[in-house]
């Protein structure tokens, strides 16, 4: 071969069973593969519609009008001295990213099964291009938010210098849940119904429509077991300096989605060898 | 020592149809299951019996004890029926799927074709495809980059490659897909069926382009059906049979088998001892050792008629390995009344000179008996072999059906003038 200088590669190919570990190197190996597929969902999702990629920032927004109205004016729910409406958008930004990557991901090894069936590839890289996809969305729905602070007159803070590591635990903790219910969802449909009434529950769960400062300890404790928990109060305070600064309370939230991503890429590892058989 | 690109040893692929068939398909089955098969576990297992995993399920091996190597630079194609693990074989292979066990070495970076148009999105223009299905097979974006030009020239689609593929026509679809396909640069490439897609002209592109590939160097695992193509382009074959080898080596030899295997199918009863109509001792007489192209050719072979029938229809055939009746030639009792007595007879039959290319021909008889107006009686021979040899040039013979001995008559009538030339 013309290319006898770049060293060849060996293949093992043998029965797998039980734990396998993630191969890192690999990965690295498909990051253009990531970066296409991730380019793909953006490109594809908001094809033939009227509003295009503003449907990224338009259902945080009208999501964040509707819980204005009902929580902000009908129920006067407390928004930690910010107006309703910057109080809950800058938190419906973390949590659509969030569900926008739950739901992704956990349809992605079904919705690319043919690709799956075909070639193979790291399939870690299928719900990960969803995360990255939706990483993109929220960049778009967070420079809404800056305009929207900017209206209110809300300057941001220093604190902001932290708002990536939110990011991250958005991301672990979205990821983690979606490679569960992503190789559960091979073998198990119900996923797909499991998923919206979830999604409810987890938005209630989470301080997105009131201040997480409305519950004492010992249950903020058992809360913050949500990581999403974490996410939102870090963002709003990274961003705006509003409600407690992150507290040993934080690392409850931490744990919990180190725990959930873990969990989540082990089982994904170990699922994936029936992944193309089942599907 | 010789460098294998593939070596496989003892693979082997099990399903649990069991579980296809009453496979749990919600989390409430599993869990009334799993609860089952706990149950079972204490109460059913006798000593010595390995625990199957789920209840009712049923183990079916796809593959089994599949132990073959392929050299750096071999063409191996991989024939056989439907459903006898061709790809299965392949996938596990590609490592799309694990084998349940043996053990499989590969040297060199893999490709698959797997099917046409891999990765591709309706949506998206023909450019956009051109790198996402590249990417997915495992292209890098600088390769990509480096054969764009090279791809969109080969799919001829140049005028449409920024519109989205969903108003491709199929055949544009095929072109653009085939030509991401055929551009990818690794040691070792596995291909199934690909090719028996589209109509004839893209079909003969695909095998160029294959051969072309072949021709580099690189290895190659084919997997098809279509045999022209396959021993055409490969050196060495590997028949499965229902999951497992039935033969490998010499892709010619391989072919003979498959025939031979396709024949067997078709199950027609041979007529027994004291049937009303047997055929025996059906040969060849041949007057030297090697039948080439151009021995005419003389079967012999007898046959018992032990009641009388109003009309008997007696048909010789030759088959090709891929299954073509090359010859069907028949002769029948309004030819010679005679024939209706019962008796012992003796028939010989002459064929001209047929130019058949050389390969391993198969050839039997069959008569359609009618012992009135409304009945009809089948009888059929043995299968026999007619392996036809030498007589020209081996690799020019695989797309052809003849290999006359033609003459060429080449006369030069005259001198043209430079002018009438322009």
């Amino acid at each position: 071969m013309s290319n006898c200088n770049e060293s060849v590669p060996v293949t093992i190919i043998k029965p797998q069973h039980g734990w396998n570990p993630v191969e890192f190197k690999e990965l690295w190996e498909y990051r253009d593969l990531l970066r296409l597929l991730a380019w793909r969902d953006i490109k594809v999702r908001y094809k033939q519609t009227v509003l295009g990629v503003s449907w990224a920032v338009l259902q945080p927004l009208l999501t964040m009008v509707v819980f204005t109205f009902v929580f902000g004016r009908l129920a006067k729910v407390p928004s930690d001295g910010l107006p309703y409406p910057v109080f809950s958008f800058s938190a419906l930004v973390p949590w659509s990213f969030f569900s926008t990557t739950l739901t992704q991901s956990a349809n992605s090894l079904v919705s690319n099964a043919n690709m799956i069936k075909k070639v193979y590839f790291p399939r870690l890289i299928v719900p990960m291009s969803c995360s990255a996809a939706a990483l993109v969305d929220m960049g778009l729905a967070f420079m809404v938010l800056c305009l929207f602070m900017a209206g209110y007159g809300i300057p941001p803070t220093w604190n902001i210098v932290w708002l990536p590591l939110f990011v991250l635990l958005a991301l672990m903790t979205a990821l983690g849940t979606g490679l569960w219910f992503a190789s559960l969802n091979v073998r198990y449909r119900d996923v797909r119904y499991i998923m919206p009434f979830l999604l409810q529950f987890w938005l209630l769960a989470t301080p997105v429509a009131y201040p997480a400062s409305l519950l004492n300890q010992p249950w903020r404790t058992i809360y913050s077991l949500n990581p999403m928990v974490g996410v939102v109060e870090g963002f709003r305070w990274a961003l705006i300096g509003s409600g407690n600064p992150p507290d040993a309370v934080l690392f409850v939230s931490v744990l919990a989605a180190m725990i959930t991503l873990f969990t989540g890429v082990l089982f994904f590892r170990r699922m994936e060898s029936t992944f193309a058989d089942i599907v | 020592m010789t460098a294998y690109a593939i070596s496989a040893e003892g693979i082997g692929k099990r399903f649990l149809i069991g579980s296809r068939v009453s496979q749990a398909d919600t989390l409430a089955e599993t869990l009334a299951q799993s609860a089952l098969s706990q149950f079972s576990r204490f109460k059913l297992r006798r000593p010595g019996q390995k625990r199957i995993g789920k209840l009712h399920s049923e183990e079916f091996w796809a593959l089994r004890d599949i132990s073959f190597k392929v050299e750096q630079g071999q063409v191996l194609g991989v024939i056989g029926r439907n459903g006898s693990g061709k790809s299965t074989l392949l996938k596990i292979l590609s490592r799309i799927t694990p084998p349940s066990e043996g053990l499989a070495t590969i040297t060199g970076r893999v490709g698959s074709l797997l099917e046409i148009g891999t990765g591709f999105h309706a949506e998206l223009t023909g450019r956009e495809n051109i790198f996402l299905s590249g990417t997915i097979l495992g292209m890098k974006n600088r390769e990509i980059n480096a054969r764009f030009e090279e791809i969109v020239e080969f799919s001829g689609v140049e005028q449409f490659i920024d519109t989205p593929v969903k108003r491709y026509s199929s055949g544009m679809y095929l072109r653009l897909a085939f030509a991401v396909a055929a551009h990818l640069r690794t040691e070792i490439l596995l291909v199934d069926e690909v090719l028996s897609v589209g109509d004839a002209g893209f079909r003969k592109k695909c095998i160029d382009k294959m051969s072309e590939i072949a021709r580099e160097g690189r290895t190659v695992l084919f997997v098809s059906h279509n045999l022209g193509a396959v021993s055409r382009l490969c050196t060495a074959g590997l028949l499965l049979e229902s999951g497992e080898i039935s033969i490998y080596g010499n892709i010619a030899e391989v072919i003979a088998q498959y025939g031979r295997m396709v024949i067997a199918r078709d199950e027609d009863p041979v007529s027994q001892h004291g049937e009303s109509v047997e055929v025996r001792h059906l040969r060849i007489i041949r007057q030297m050792d090697v039948l080439d192209p151009a021995t005419p050719l003389t079967f012999a072979f007898e046959m018992d008629i032990r009641k009388t029938y109003w009309k008997l229809h007696v048909q010789l055939g030759i088959c090709t390995p891929e299954g073509l009746n090359v010859v069907l030639d028949s002769f029948d009792t309004d030819l010679k009344p005679e024939l209706r007595v019962p008796g012992r007879y003796s028939f010989h039959v002459h064929l001209p000179v047929l130019w058949l290319r050389p390969t391993i021909y198969t050839s039997r008889i069959k008569i359609i008996a009618h012992p009135d107006s409304g009945r009809t009686e089948r009888f059929y021979s043995e299968w026999v072999e007619i392996p036809v040899e030498g007589g020209v040039r081996v690799d020019s013979v695989a797309d052809r059906v003849l290999v006359p001995a033609s003459q060429w008559e080449i006369t030069m009538k005259g001198n043209l003038d430079e002018e009438r030339l322009v």
